[in-house]
């Protein structure tokens, strides 16, 4: 890493990569099951990002200093797996009794989304990532807000082009879930354009 | 009775493998179906993995299914899946090196993985424990034949043959070339299969070609089914149009022949 640039830039750098390059659905693989299941309803499918992004971000500011501050002086790291997703599993119950409380609103947005979540790959995938790749504090939250916007970028436009697929006549065989991964396959070519962004060193 | 628990006991194990397949029918466990599909040995190990994961957190869920509170069966089945990973973790880490840094995150991911927890939910917690044993065996094994497969055409297409030796060190090194021939001009492969988008090229043509079989299947049966009915039909009108003939016999016999033609001939015209 160059001294001469700034962190913060570092950081926006990070942001952009996971969110772009490294996109959680249709370069990771992470979360696909969502991204198929939400199907063609724009509103579901950013209901669903927000709520994702909301515990991706916590489970992450939650899990670094949980790794790095009591499983490691602990000397059990191999404990990681089983307290993250107890973490994330308590935070969605948290998140959810807040959200009931605070915002109704809000919580009808999330509606069956929230318990969803426990079980939605690009939760964990981010913290275990982060931990077992040994980021810094700084870099793994740059790595879950980019990822968990990447998600909701990822989700809602291909909600939009599920839309649209429904009105074409597709073969009688790629009807439904067959060619929705083969745009899935098409957006992840398109979304490789965007590795040319950030140089690599 | 014995035949009988005998057929429920094959039931659970062989619905998992084709007919209830958890990749191709279900659609379930799409991630890591995707993701370490670029090798067909990878792909082979997460099955092992997988399966032995399933294995362990059916049988130990299907013992406990009387002393989990219901109120709290998620978390609980959780909490023994996440058991099962982290020693299957270790095991790999410890055994195969090579397999846990090519797996990497998607081995914790089975912790969230659908399919265990769908089967801990839909089938384990209800059944005994035999039963879950064979359900999670029959699971295993139709998961990992899916991803083998998926995993045979990306690597085939990707790198131009199959290697196997590189993931299972113990194993001879051995590269069998089908698109790709060393030495020569002929170079078939595309890379594209081997990055991400060609996982969900692969898949999508695989749901395709499953989809076109069960759609040609289902209309055979519906075709059979019609034509039965309708020959059932026409019988009965010759039967009745028999019962009538003591008045005129001749034309009566001519309209039920009509009969049994035309609809034959109607449903051969919609199935083109």
């Amino acid at each position: 890493m160059n001294p001469a640039v700034p962190y913060i830039v570092t950081f926006l750098l990070a942001i952009v990569s996971s969110m772009l390059i490294d996109n959680v659905v249709l370069s990771r693989f992470y979360g696909i099951c969502s991204f198929i299941g939400v199907g063609n309803k724009p509103k579901a499918a950013f209901s669903m990002g927000l709520a994702v992004t909301f515990v991706t971000i916590m489970a992450a500011l939650v899990c670094w200093p949980i790794y790095t501050f009591v499983l490691q002086p602990l000397q059990i790291p191999f404990m990681d797996t089983l307290t993250y997703i107890l973490v994330i599993a308590s935070l969605v119950q948290i998140v959810g009794l807040f959200i009931k409380k605070y915002s109704p609103a809000l919580y009808k947005a999330f509606g069956i989304y929230l318990p969803l979540i426990t079980t939605n790959c690009a939760v964990l995938g981010v913290v275990q990532g982060n931990t077992d790749s040994g980021l810094s504090f700084g870099m793994s939250m740059a790595n879950a807000i980019g990822t968990a916007i990447g998600f909701v970028i990822v989700i809602v436009i291909f909600s939009f082009i599920r839309i649209r697929l429904e009105e074409y006549k597709t073969p009688k065989a790629f009807r439904g879930i067959a060619i929705a991964l083969i745009t899935a396959a098409l957006m992840s070519i398109a979304f490789l354009g965007f590795s040319g962004m950030v140089p690599s060193n | 009775m014995a035949e009988k628990v005998q057929s429920k006991h094959r039931e659970s194990f062989v619905s998992g493998i084709i007919r209830q397949n958890p990749l191709f029918i279900s659609m379930l466990g799409t991630c890591p179906a995707l993701a370490v599909t670029t090798s067909i040995e990878s792909a082979f190990g997460m099955g092992l993995l997988f399966t032995f994961v399933l294995l362990c957190s059916n049988v130990i869920i299907s013992l406990l299914k009387k002393l989990i509170p219901e109120v709290v069966h998620t978390p609980c089945y959780i909490v023994v899946i996440a058991a099962f990973v982290t020693i299957t973790k270790m095991f790999t880490e410890a055994f195969l090196p090579e397999l846990y840094s090519t797996l990497g995150v998607f081995l914790s991911l089975l912790v969230v993985n659908c399919i265990v927890l769908g089967r801990a939910e839909a089938f384990a917690n209800k059944n005994t424990v035999a039963d879950s044993f064979l359900d999670a065996i029959g699971n295993g094994i139709g998961y990992t034949l899916a991803i083998c497969i998926i995993a045979f055409f990306r690597e085939a297409l990707g790198t131009g043959g199959i290697t196997i030796g590189k993931i299972f060190t113990f194993l001879p090194q051995f590269t069998l070339p089908l698109l790709k021939y060393p030495g020569t001009n002929i170079d078939m492969s595309m890379s594209v299969f081997t990055d991400s988008a060609g996982g969900f090229i692969v898949m999508g043509l695989a749901l395709a070609v499953i989809m076109a079989i069960e759609n040609k299947k289902n209309t055979k049966k519906k075709v059979d089914a019609k034509i039965k009915m309708q020959q059932e039909m026409a019988a009965k009108k010759a039967a009745a149009a028999k019962a009538a003939a003591a008045k005129s016999p001749a034309p009566a016999v001519a309209t039920a022949n009509a009969a049994i033609a035309t609809p034959v001939a109607e449903t051969k015209k919609e199935e083109k």
